[in-house]
């Protein structure tokens, strides 16, 4: 082959593999890509309904039960305006603890509550899922302007 | 008063840094000797400074300095002695000088090292890398100094994050940061190169050395915080595809593209642009990792909590960094050239294929971390980019990223023909394929699963592994047959042959760990009363209650968990469920007996409340998990091999000389046959 031939090869086979790879990166995040939701936003009805999303905010004071076999357990997720049950069956992380921040991976079902897969809670006790933060902040803005009451405490 | 010594020598060294930086690239241009014989005495000042800075801050954490903000947030005087030393890079402020101190001694080591290289070379070198220096520092003075008193003093520390405090803590961030700056180097010899115009195969083994050790440091790193996770994070899993962890696999990537680029610019001259490219490329992501896991953006398990100045102060460093170098890129690149040319088979295609998939696999990684990120800044909401995703399009990257790595140690170099390189490579992948196919059908009973479980992916991935191997014995085969006696062929065989061949072993028990762990774990959550015993994996475990005990910081709940297997006691496992005195942060401490091909976990979830001693525990068998590391080490013990061959000890008289008889093996005028007529 000459030269130019060969690097014609080159460049249509270069061409070809980058197209696949480009192919298998969009088609992975097309399937693998979680939103993020507020509870707020559940409750407005804007999370799907038949996949799975992430929600952060708290872990509701007082709102952890556990079932008889100790593993299921049950908790509602708040942003301080509006909160979400969840429910998830496995060993929860350490820090997952009420007044904490916490983010859910699940979906909803039918009865209304949100079947966790994966649980998170963060490393370190100072540190705030910047999703959790996000839920609460946006959840203020909301607060205040619909009461226009004192701004709930974030502590 | 001795913080504030530290912080004076940091301006110290920061002024020294920025004589560095101009003066050795000033006479490098201008031919004046003076400015550039600086370069080593300012490279030691430097690291006389910032070690004195380092040693200061170590002093005020092992002395209990409460009155230094940076000790009072990460330390405790009942942390113990190692840990409160580990503190000191427990945090953003420390971990920032850390990084400075082993730059300082990565530039300094270069200065020692470096009496066979061009004066010119040795000062543009150590300039750029004094640049680096002065954009740490800068940021280290003005954003986060660790130096900053806290008035009045505390009367105790915060503490360190109970995460932290284990002895994996205490190597793992300094090693990972040995690789990461360790690639300052590499891009420092790619700047100097682009500079003075002159890329050759003497600039190729000097860099090669320096990068391989960089990639040394980073791959026991990564490793170490794999382990780390495995066994501290209490999820049994070792690779999560978190942020942080992918900022650290990015460089890692292109690091080993960059490694075996250089061979062939070493060997062949050729590559030489695509080289200097990665360099560019590799230290740049270096940075990025810094930034990603220092700036807060991402949610990570590393992350610390943010301040953006600090952020905006990186990416500018970055987008400068990366913009500067890529314009002196543009600028000298054609003056470097394209190097020598080769055929479509042949070592170099193949070598630059698989450059091309691990950079494509880094772009890919460096996609799906990303992602969120713009999304979030372009306004289309906060997501989340899962592990299937990195899953999906990783493995497909490296199954013919493995292919080739089998077939480039067997192919020649510069034109190889696809008949005689198939006829040398048929019996390596039937034998690796049958092996494949028939292994997972006794891998059942071997682990004594309850069923035999014969998957694609498990068959894939020990063909992949297999395959590296087969190769692998066929290349040695020969190499050590042929004229000569055995023993003295294989002494001929020069010690970088030996420390790739060992790397590439390493890659293939890495793949078979994988494969094995993921194709036949065991996991179960179950809650347990008292006396218990659950199955798992042929294993019987039984629960015998948990009882308090004391530790150095902390309260423990000691779980008691006895092994089985055929009604015989194969181990006692205590794992810890701890409370931090201080913090009051629990800690779930798993405990593992680990074995060759298998490790035992067991990590206690919580009690169950209105139960007679009862608790939720996590039970997991890992077959074969410890191959991934043993993987990682052979991977690294194999650059420490490399780096030890005698060519690259050689001093400037020898450079230009003739060279010794097993050197020309591998010289890059000697034929383009080097595996001689072997076959």
């Amino acid at each position: 082959m000459k030269p130019r031939q060969k690097r014609a090869v080159y460049i249509v086979v270069a061409v070809i593999a980058v197209g696949l790879a480009v192919g298998l990166v969009l088609n992975a995040l097309k399937d693998n890509v979680s939103l993020y939701f507020t509870p707020t936003d559940v409750h407005e009805k804007k999370a799907p309904q038949d996949r799975s999303f992430r929600i952060g905010g708290l872990v509701q004071e007082g709102s952890i039960k556990r079932e008889g076999d100790g593993l299921t357990v049950h908790f509602m997720i708040t942003d301080l305006h509006q909160s979400l049950p969840v429910i998830y069956k496995g060993i929860l992380p350490d820090l997952f603890k009420e007044g904490k921040g916490v983010v859910a991976q699940g979906k909803m079902e039918a009865d209304g509550l949100m079947h966790a897969s994966e649980v998170l809670a963060k490393h370190d006790e100072n540190y705030m899922p910047p999703e959790a933060a996000d839920a609460l902040k946006k959840a203020q803005t909301a607060n205040a302007a619909a009461a226009s009451a004192v701004p709930p405490v974030v502590k | 008063m001795i913080p504030e010594l530290g912080h004076f020598s940091l301006i110290v060294a920061l002024c020294l840094a920025i004589v560095l930086g101009v003066l050795p690239i000033l006479g490098a241009a201008r031919n004046n000797r003076v400015f550039m014989g600086v370069a080593r005495p300012l490279a030691y000042g430097q690291l006389l400074f910032i070690a004195t800075a380092f040693a200061t801050l170590a002093y005020a954490f092992l002395s209990n300095d409460f009155s230094v903000l940076y000790v009072a947030q990460h330390s405790n005087s009942q942390l113990p002695g190692q840990y409160r030393f580990a503190a000191i890079w427990g945090g953003h402020e420390g971990s920032l000088l850390l990084w400075a101190l082993l730059l300082s001694v990565w530039t300094a080591a270069v200065a020692l090292y470096s009496r066979h290289l061009p004066e010119e070379m040795v000062a543009r070198v150590l300039g750029v890398m004094g640049l680096i220096s002065v954009g740490f520092l800068l940021f280290m003075l003005f954003t986060s100094s660790p130096f900053d008193r806290l008035l009045p003093a505390a009367a105790d520390g915060r503490d360190l994050n109970p995460l932290l405090q284990d002895p994996g803590l205490v190597i793992h961030p300094p090693m990972l940061y040995m690789g990461y700056v360790g690639f300052s180097v590499a891009y420092a010899f790619a700047i100097a190169a682009l500079l003075g115009g002159r890329l050759d195969a003497t600039w190729a083994r000097w860099s090669r050395t320096w990068t391989t050790v960089a990639w040394v440091f980073m791959t026991i790193g990564i490793a170490l915080g794999s382990g780390w996770a495995y066994y501290e994070l209490g999820w049994g899993g070792w690779w999560f595809w978190d942020p942080v962890e992918n900022a650290s696999f990015m460089p890692w990537l292109l690091g080993t593209a960059l490694i075996h680029s250089l061979a062939v610019t070493e060997k062949r001259g050729a590559f030489k642009s695509w080289t200097v490219l990665l360099a560019i490329a590799a230290f740049s992501l270096s940075l990025l990792g810094t930034f990603l896991v220092r700036s807060g953006v991402l949610t990570s398990v590393h992350s610390f909590a943010a301040d953006p100045k600090r952020g905006i102060f990186i990416l500018s460093f970055l987008v400068l960094v990366i913009g500067a170098s890529l314009l002196l890129f543009a600028w000298r690149a054609p003056k470097v050239g394209l190097g020598g040319k080769f055929d479509m088979l042949s070592r170099e295609s193949l070598l630059l294929s698989n450059n091309v998939l691990l950079s494509v696999a880094s772009a890919s990684v460096f996609i799906g971390t990303l992602y969120p990120l713009f999304m979030d800044a372009l306004g289309y909401g906060k997501l989340s980019v899962g592990p299937p995703y990195f899953e999906a399009v990783f493995v497909p990257l490296m199954m013919p990223m493995v292919f080739m790595m089998g077939l480039g140690p067997l192919a020649r170099w510069k034109k190889m023909a696809v008949p005689d390189l198939a006829q040398r490579v048929k019996w390596a992948f039937a034998s690796a394929l049958v092996l494949a196919l028939l292994l997972p059908l006794l891998m059942g009973r071997f682990l004594s699963l309850e069923s035999n479980k014969w998957s694609p992916m498990i068959v894939l991935g020990l063909l992949m592994a297999f395959w590296i191997i087969a190769t692998l014995v066929v290349s040695l085969r020969q190499r050590w047959t042929g004229q000569g006696t055995f023993m003295a062929r294989v002494r001929k065989q020069s010690l970088s042959y030996y420390g790739m061949q060992m790397a590439h072993l390493g890659v293939a028990l890495f793949i078979i760990g994988v494969t094995l762990v993921k194709g036949y774990e065991t996991e179960r959550d179950v809650r347990m009363n008292v006396g218990d015993t659950v199955m798992a994996g042929g294993y019987e475990f039984q629960f015998n209650g948990v009882t308090e005990t004391q530790g150095a910081n902390y309260v423990a709940g000691t779980g008691h968990v006895s092994v089985r297997r055929d009604g015989r006691v194969v181990g006692e496992l205590s794992p810890e469920k701890r409370q931090y005195n201080v913090s009051g942060m629990p800690l779930t401490e798993a405990a593992i007996q680990t074995g060759v091909f298998r490790d035992l976990y067991v990590s206690l979830g919580e009690p169950i409340p209105e139960s007679d001693g009862a608790w939720a525990v996590r039970v997991y068998i890992k077959p074969f998990i410890d191959w991934i590391w043993a993987g990682c080490l052979l991977m690294s013990l194999g650059g420490i091999l490399a780096v030890s061959d005698r060519r690259y000890r050689i001093h400037k008289k020898t450079v230009s000389g003739p060279q010794s008889a097993a050197d020309s093996l591998q010289s890059p005028v000697s034929s383009s046959q080097p595996e001689g007529a072997a076959s």
